[in-house]
Parts: C-alpha cells; structure tokens; sequence
C-alpha cells in the first residue's frame, strides 16, 4: 500500500487526528489517538507494520514544539511508512513499548537528546548522557555548560589544535 | 548447557557489577546484572561512555565533512558507514553514479564486511576459550587492512567513500592483491572453520544457548546477522538491492539450528562464517566484472540538498543502519539521526538472557557482535 492508501484508511476511523499533506511522505498524527492508531498499525490486517525500525526526535525551530518521527516497515507485505507527533514542552506522547520492543531505548533516547516525554514507559531515563546532566543536547537552543562536575567542557579548540 | 528453571531454588538477589573495564563486554560496556544465585533474572546494560555527541557536531559540519565522523561510528566497518551515510545524501540530491564507482564501492564494501566478520567470529571464540582462531582471524584480516592502506592510506578509518563518489581511483595493482587475497583466504578460511565450527567444546558453550525466536527479534528491531540466525532471510542486498548488488549470484545463509535450536549463538555464529563465502563470491563477480570510467564523474560541486527529509537505509556488517536526515535548504544538516543496528540488537540482550547462567551471558553478548562505537555514538 502506497502511503496516499494507507491516510486515507486511517482517515475512516480517526478522520481528527490524521493528517496528510500530497506533496509529504510522512503522515502526521495527534498524540491523543496515538496509542489506538499504532494499535491498528501493527495488528490490522491491512498494514501490520511488525518492524519499528527507528524513532528519531527532532527539534521544530520554533522553540514551543519538538516531533518525533516513527519510521515503520511491514515484513510480511512489505510496505513502509513514517509517522510523525509533534507536541510542546508541556505534552507527553503515549508510549508504544508494548507493542513494539524496539521503542524502548529508541524512546529513551528521544527523552534524552530532545527531551520528549512518553507516557506509560516502563523505565523513561537517560539512556546515552549520564542521570545527572543538565537540559537536552539537541535541542536548537541548548547552551553547552562551562563545567560538568568541575570538569572544564573544551569549547574552544587552542590546546588541541 | 541448559536454560535453568528458577521457581525450583530461591535465593536472595544478589546484584553484580561487569564493566565498563572488562575484555569480554567488547568495549565500554557495563552491565548490572541481577542473579539469583548464579542464575540470571534481569540484566540492565548501562552505556554512554563513549558517547560524543555524533548527531549533535552534525548539525554544524557541511554534508561533505561529516563522512569522517561516520568512520568513527563503527570502527570495525567504517567503509559501510560511509557508503550508508554517502548513500543517504545521494538519494537527497538524486545523483546517478557511474558504474565504476558502483563496483569500487561493492568491492571495498565487501572486503569489509569479511574484515569486521572474521574480528566477531574471532572474539566470539576467544569468549568461549578458543584462542587460536582469534589468532588466526585477525592475521587474515590483516592483509585485507592492508590492502585499504594501499587504497586510501588508513587502516580503520578510511574516508574512502564520499557523497557522489570515491576520494580517489583504485590504485594501481590493488585488483591483483585482491584476487591474491581471495585465493589465499579461502583455503585460510576452511581451516578456520574446521578448528572451531564444529569444534565439540564450542557448539557445547554456544548451541542452544540465548535462542532470540523470529517474533522477538523483529518486534526488538533486531537485524543483521544476528536476526538472520533465527532464520529470517532479512537481506537488504537482496530484498531492496542498492547499489548494483542486483547483478550478483549469490545466497542468503539463515540459521537452521544444525547444532541445536534455530536462533541460538552457534546459529549466529554459523551464519557470519557462511555470510564471509558470500562475500567471496561477490568479490569474485564484482572483479570480473568492473567497468572502466572517471570515479569523479559525479561528484557534486557543493551538496546543498532542497528542503525535505531522507530515510535510507543499508546492509551494515552488524545489520540495518538508517540514516534520518532533515534538511532546511542549507548545506549543513538541520537534524541527522542514525540508527544504529547494535543498538537495536543490544536492547534485546536481557529478554534473550533471562534465566541462563553467568557464564552464559559472555556467549549471548558475544554473539550479538556489538560496537560500542556505534551504539553510543
């Protein structure tokens, strides 16, 4: 199924959340709907997307909203597709640890560099930077600390160049 | 070995520390292992000590100098984490490469794969106690990093393959020290496996030990060879060919479970060996075949991709490595994600060791072939 057929299904039953641009090739979801969508997406017998294969976090420049994209491929037909949530600060998106294991680190992750929260994880800690770091790294207007632990962080290249 | 049913003894739990400074973890690994007795009920890997921040210095290189940060991601196949990232610009700027460069890359990329698959078979056995083949896997490897220092001067991390093309032509010669090469590795190789493949104290430490079922390894996101050990032909050389992997014979090795359960370590292990003969063969047609041409044909003047996102995907050593880029227009990446195929196969470690012993844990994460390079990122 092209991804113009797979918005369109999803379209019947959450006609709210869904929504699709022609000239994109990712589907853009509400967090509200979230869980029953990715429900249908890994069990219908349409799309059985059994293979997560990446959650990447990204920031939307706009310093309210930051997104994540889930990037989904079916084994048995096949088809792929990305999906995309996008929510503020103050907004977490449910998690799909349970349908998928492949999220959890992939969550983690997503919490760690970009500071996104999931609802409903079963562990939701830093997975990369150490517990105790401050703010999340890849956000646009992250600012790099002088000190870690009164460690000095190089920022300016004059003792190794 | 047998896994061990724990509702039978209780004893209290007892929490043990492994790492991050320990030959077997493959790295800076660290591992809080929960044990009952000296049965394993949970393990919590515990990484980031050679995290450096790889997406993140991203965003300020320009396209073209983030290839040799690939290289560092996964030191033991760097020429594949370039050709995956190369890959993933390519498709951004939508540029047809001439068929040398095609050739060249398939060439190194599988030499490659053969290095980084002799070191994780080597290991492998090293962690089970067989000295002697590690030995002997990486005196073969060797001559294959020697044959990259003559193509572009480094041994690990080579920069070899840009966006649009090559850092340079294929030397002089290189082609017959490959066929020299390949003649001598594959009797080399048959004695590797007679050594340690069917080797009795090897299938009794790997076989049947840490079985990952076909469901579990997809719904973890497990790829590479070690999905291909529970016998999923996951392939992306052969399910979406790329490049000109479409013009090649060869064959897609699964696990069988000849020496115990499909999906267990030996069956990992069995299929890495079996992935190096592929590999030769490929070799052996990609030679045969190799056009002439200019490699710098298609080398773009500047790399400035219009706005829009990517998700490309290739058929690393360790498995399924994605490259997620975000553009904005400029010629420097507004965001760049990695996925990393180790850090997918190593989620899956603690299901898949529950309830084994101790010293089995050092089979299972040996047989995933981690790099922490990779995983930390």
């Amino acid at each position: 199924m092209n991804i113009q057929d797979i918005a369109n299904k999803l379209k019947t039953d959450f006609s709210e959340s869904v929504e699709f641009l022609e000239d994109t090739l990712f589907i853009k979801v509400k967090p509200t709907d979230w869980l029953e969508i990715s429900e249908k997406l890994k069990n219908h017998d349409d799309f059985k997307f059994d293979y997560l294969m990446c959650i990447s976090s990204y920031d939307c420049g706009d310093k309210i909203k930051y997104g994540v994209a889930y990037n989904f491929k079916s084994t048995s037909i096949g088809h792929e597709l990305e999906v995309r949530l996008e929510v503020s600060d103050d907004e977490s998106i449910p998690s799909v640890v349970k349908l998928w294991g492949s999220a959890d680190w992939h969550e983690r992750e997503a919490f760690d560099m970009m500071g996104i929260k999931f609802d409903g994880h079963p562990n939701m800690k830093r997975i990369l930077l150490s517990d105790d770091w401050d703010g999340h790294p890849l956000r646009k207007d992250y600012d790099t600390p002088e000190y870690y632990r009164g460690m000095p962080v190089p920022k300016d290249k004059t003792y190794w160049e | 070995m047998s896994k061990q049913d724990k509702s039978i003894i209780k004893a209290e739990e007892m929490v043990l520390n492994m790492g991050p400074q320990h030959p077997s973890t493959h790295g800076v690994l660290r591992l809080k292992i929960h044990t009952d007795g000296e049965v394993v009920s949970k393990i919590e890997p515990i990484m980031g000590y050679l995290h450096r921040c790889f997406e993140k210095h991203c965003e300020n290189l320009s396209y073209e100098q983030v290839v040799p940060f690939t290289d560092r991601c996964d030191y033991l196949a760097s020429m594949h984490m370039n050709h995956a990232y190369s890959m993933s610009v390519e498709k951004m700027l939508d540029i047809e490469l001439p068929e040398r460069v095609e050739y060249i890359r398939v060439i190194v990329a599988e030499l490659q794969r053969i290095a980084s698959h002799l070191v994780a078979c080597g290991v492998f056995g090293l962690d089970v106690g067989a000295i002697t083949p590690f030995t002997w896997a990486l005196r073969d490897r060797e001559r294959i990093l020697d044959l990259f220092e003559m193509l572009c001067g480094a041994r690990l991390l080579y920069n070899y393959i840009w966006p649009g093309g090559l850092s340079h032509d294929l030397p002089p010669n290189f082609i017959q020290y490959t066929n020299e090469f390949l003649d001598y590795f594959e009797p080399m190789l048959k004695e590797f496996d007679n050594v340690l493949t069917e080797n009795m104290i090897f299938v009794e430490r790997t076989a049947d030990v840490g079985i990952i079922t076909p469901e579990v390894g997809v719904n973890f996101g497990v790829t590479g060879p070690t999905l291909r050990g529970s016998g999923i032909s996951h392939d992306l050389r052969k399910d979406e060919p790329y490049s000109v992997y479409d013009k090649f014979d060869f064959d897609v090795p699964v696990g069988k479970g000849i020496m115990g359960t499909v999906g267990d370590c030996w069956d990992r292990y069995w299929v890495r060996m079996r992935e190096i003969e592929e590999s030769v063969k490929i070799l052996r047609q990609a030679i045969a075949q190799l056009p002439d041409g200019d490699v710098h044909a298609a080398r773009p003047k500047k790399v400035r991709p219009g706005k829009g996102e990517v998700y490309s995907r290739y058929e690393s050593a360790r498995g399924d490595v994605g490259f997620y880029i975000i553009s904005d227009g400029k010629n420097i990446p507004y965001r760049l994600k990695m996925r990393s195929p180790a850090f997918c196969n190593l989620s899956v470690f603690s299901e898949i060791s529950e309830g084994w012993m101790m010293s089995d844990v050092i089979t299972i994460l040996g047989s995933l072939d981690i790099v922490l390079g990779e995983i930390d990122r």
